[in-house]
């Protein structure tokens, strides 16, 4: 299968992540499973005209395009003409190679949250006018528009995530080469669920505090950060705490909240990201699936019942009680 | 004269396009261009100031941490604060792996393939470095990408994740290390140690940092086969291909110091030129030009005061870069700069005697492997866990702050200023801005164009893998250049 990789209104932090992959040899590992990389920018040796003449046979249905993954936002601006990025050496913007690069591939790919939503390109007064691939925030549409179809069925696959994951990206591409990958993989946000169907908040290091409302108060504290540091890790769909981020890391384990950096919309809170907006003292951004009178009765008797260790660790940046030992008689 | 477009430019960092204007087979004048333009500098304003650290790790992915290093420090500015013993080490830690793993990368995914281009097929290293370095299918690739990620495990650890954490905080760190998890950092970095031993150098980094002289360097290489490391073999193409002569610019270097505060910092801070002494940074003498970028004609103005307002009609403008100048001066950062700035006795005398070069940029990318880790080394283990690792306090309403850090790539800069709690400016200077600026309103041309004048071109007139390597020389980070 023949792969594309463009980047655009981004940061490149994709790919770097990426490369970050734990896999023993990660380019071996794509080439194994039949996907052949015709051209990425960080990575292949073709230049200048080399790479222009691939792009172009490609668009003109010369190569067979199979994978088309694209990295950051796409900038529409200034007033619609796509000049905030011209693609170097062509003269022409990179939303026009996209468009007629999309309309020859088997499967298009937004790889991270730019190239899903707009993500944080998309953030403040969005000054270049960026967008996703098919979505601009939560509204489906964006460049390619909402009825957009890869020749293979698909819509646009976003892999999202400020970066996205590396293993989301090999799954996502091998489960394509391995043709087991379908309509039924995809949330309703067009994510693959593999990912998508957790919750950042699963296997959170910190749910001992989570489940006590033990809570930290500001940066390098212990305690959970949903309650005052703006975690949204309840409510954000990825699985960031059960695959581990450069070996063994995580925002929440990194000792910062969760940005939901997965969801369309994500760049514009309307908060300071590492604060929580409250009404009357209750969060207002409820974990996923939980009636608030519920979350508040709970919280309440949770708060109640907080064991000391519990409490006391919340607040500082190391354990201050460890775990008491307890002989029982059981064995 | 005849001119040439050269992209689109790849394996540097974002999007990039050269052109060059040849005369009598030779380049008369390069003009850089990066052609693209997200404008963080305006979705920043009218921010709460700490977003900044959310907003500017995303400025770049290649350099995240740089980026939230300086956002860090110049909120830390503005707040006053003093950070903690360990906070200082976490931080340290986190920055030199971000650097070290670019110059890692730089190296190995995107200088050295263009010595297995078909162009240079004949020579004597060739079939050596096409097994070697050849883009995608490369013995390197397969074999450097998972030593670099296990060595980004040490972000795991200390950052949460790479890129964009946000674990960098302007007290310090937001992440303590326990007991158990400094042993595993100090594990990690030996293990890549090991590594950088066994396949980049073929020596140990103290034998690699001990190299004081031009003298030493050729005794070392001669004492050894052109196969016995990925060092040895870059010397020897080096050598044939005299890489040495070719890419100088103005020969003016600037840091703003590295790894700690201007007093006890791991690098000195301060400007530098051939026959002279270490001079002191005047950061009040930083301006940035605009008359040849996309963005509404102004004066030059300092960071402070300066403003980013896109305007893509504008006559004779062809970058969205713009042009900083020091003292009215063209300066060049980078490993170079920082190890020149530094006294690194083997680097001064390469540039005393023939200026900078491919070459120069880098071996000082390559010596920082031998100095930095072993530094790294010593912070893990100077690390006290149970101490604190951040500083709290409080953010005024009303506050100026300016970051000075060194990212791999060189000086980057973060000047914000804040009024009734909410950014009302935040600009920024990246290392690549300085590099690969356009022509001021002097019209006196960047760092890279300075580099590219004179070199010559191929007979048919395409482009020579010559030009490629003085682009790729200065590693250039060109989303940070444009943000």
């Amino acid at each position: 299968m023949n792969l594309i990789w463009l980047q655009s209104g981004g940061c490149g932090g994709c790919t770097m992540s990426l490369l970050c992959s734990d896999a023993r040899d990660l380019l071996g590992l794509l080439r194994d499973a039949g996907i052949n990389i015709l051209w990425h920018p960080s990575l292949s040796e073709q230049t200048g005209p080399e790479a222009l003449a691939l792009l172009e046979a490609c668009a003109n249905g010369e190569i067979p395009l199979d994978l088309l993954c694209v990295e950051g936002a796409m900038l529409r601006g200034p007033a619609g003409s796509g000049r905030f990025h011209v693609l170097a050496g062509s003269g022409k913007p990179m939303i026009h190679w996209v468009e007629a690069l999309a309309a020859r591939a088997r499967h298009t790919l937004a790889i991270g949250s730019c190239a899903a939503w707009g993500g944080i390109s998309a953030g403040g007064t969005n000054p270049t006018e960026a967008c996703g691939l098919q979505y601009e925030g939560e509204t489906r549409g964006g460049l390619l528009g909402a009825g957009y179809r890869g020749s293979a069925g698909l819509p646009v696959i976003n892999v999202a995530g400020c970066p996205t994951h590396p293993g989301w990206v090999v799954d996502t591409l091998l489960a394509l080469a391995l043709g087991e990958f379908g309509a039924d993989a995809l949330d309703a946000l067009a994510r693959p669920r593999f990912y998508a169907d957790q919750l950042v908040h699963h296997g959170c290091s910190r749910n001992e505090f989570y489940e006590f409302k033990a809570s930290a108060e500001k940066p390098s504290d212990l305690g959970c950060m949903m309650e005052h540091l703006g975690c949204k890790g309840t409510q954000a769909h990825a699985d960031c705490n059960l695959r581990p981020w450069n070996g063994s890391g995580s925002c929440t384990s990194g000792g910062y909240a969760c940005i939901s950096c997965t969801e369309p919309g994500f760049e514009t809170p309307g908060h300071p990201f590492a604060q929580t907006p409250k009404v009357a003292g209750i969060p207002i951004g409820l974990p996923s699936d939980m009636p608030k009178a519920w979350f508040v009765a709970l919280a309440a008797l949770s708060k109640s019942a907080t064991p000391r260790r519990v409490r006391e660790n919340a607040t500082a940046d190391h354990p201050q009680i460890t775990p008491a030992i307890r002989r029982t008689g059981l064995k | 004269m005849n001119r040439i477009v050269v992209g689109p430019f790849n394996r540097v960092e974002g999007d990039l396009e050269v052109t060059l204007d040849v005369a009598d087979g030779r380049v008369a004048a390069a003009r850089v261009n990066s052609p693209l333009f997200r404008g963080f500098e305006q979705i920043l304003v009218g921010k709460d100031p700490r977003d900044a650290l959310v907003f500017v790790p995303r400025i770049c992915g290649i350099c995240s941490v740089s980026q939230s290093a300086a956002a860090a420090a110049a909120l830390r500015a503005a707040m006053g604060l003093a950070v903690p013993d360990n906070g200082r080490h976490a931080a340290n830690l986190v920055l030199a792996t971000e650097n070290l793993a670019d110059h890692f990368t730089h190296f190995y995914l995107f200088f050295m393939p263009d010595f297995a281009r078909d162009a240079y097929a004949g020579r004597r290293w060739f079939e050596a470095a096409r097994a070697r370095f050849k883009a995608v299918e490369g013995s390197a690739t397969a074999d450097a990408l998972p030593a670099r990620a296990a060595f980004m495990h040490t972000l795991g650890l200390l950052a949460g994740k790479w890129p964009h954490t946000l674990s960098l905080q302007p007290g310090g760190s937001a992440r303590a290390v326990s007991a158990a998890e400094k042993i595993r950092l100090y594990a990690l970095l030996r293990e890549f140690r090991g590594w950088l031993e066994r396949r980049l150098f073929g020596d140990s980094l103290e034998a690699i940092a001990a190299l004081d002289s031009m003298a030493a360097l050729e005794a070392w290489a001669a004492a050894r086969p052109p196969g016995a490391s990925d060092f040895r073999l870059f010397l020897e193409i080096a050598a044939d291909l005299k890489l040495r002569r070719a890419g100088r610019a103005t020969d003016v270097y600037l840091s703003y110091g590295a790894y700690g505060d201007a007093d006890d910092a791991l690098f000195a801070r301060g400007v530098w030129r051939p026959g002279s002494a270490t001079t002191a940074l005047d950061a009040g003498a930083i301006v940035e030009d605009v008359s040849h970028a996309w963005l509404r004609d102004e004066a030059p103005r300092h960071p402070l005061q300066g403003h980013t307002w896109p305007d893509a009609d504008k006559a004779g403008a062809y970058s969205w870069c713009k042009a900083p100048r020091l003292g009215g001066e063209v300066v060049e950062c980078g490993a170079l700069a920082r190890q020149l700035v530094d006294g690194q006795p083997l680097l001064r005398e390469l540039v005393t005697g023939e200026g900078g070069s491919v070459f120069a940029r880098v071996l000082g990318r390559l010596l920082e492997f031998a100095r930095v880790l072993p530094a790294m080394e010593t912070w893990v283990r100077a690390i006290e866990p149970g101490a604190p690792f951040c500083a709290q306090g409080e953010l005024p309403d009303d506050a100026q702050g300016v970051g000075l850090v060194e990212a791999a790539r060189g000086a980057l800069g973060h000047w914000l200023t804040v009024r009734h709690g909410r950014i009302v400016g935040y600009q920024i200077i990246a290392p690549t801005t300085w590099n690969f600026s356009p022509r001021d309103a002097a019209g006196t041309p960047g760092a890279l164009e300075q580099a590219l004048v004179g070199l010559p071109m191929a007979e048919d007139g395409s482009v020579p893998a010559l030009v490629q390597h003085v682009v790729r020389s200065f590693d250039p980070c060109m989303v940070c250049t444009v943000h």
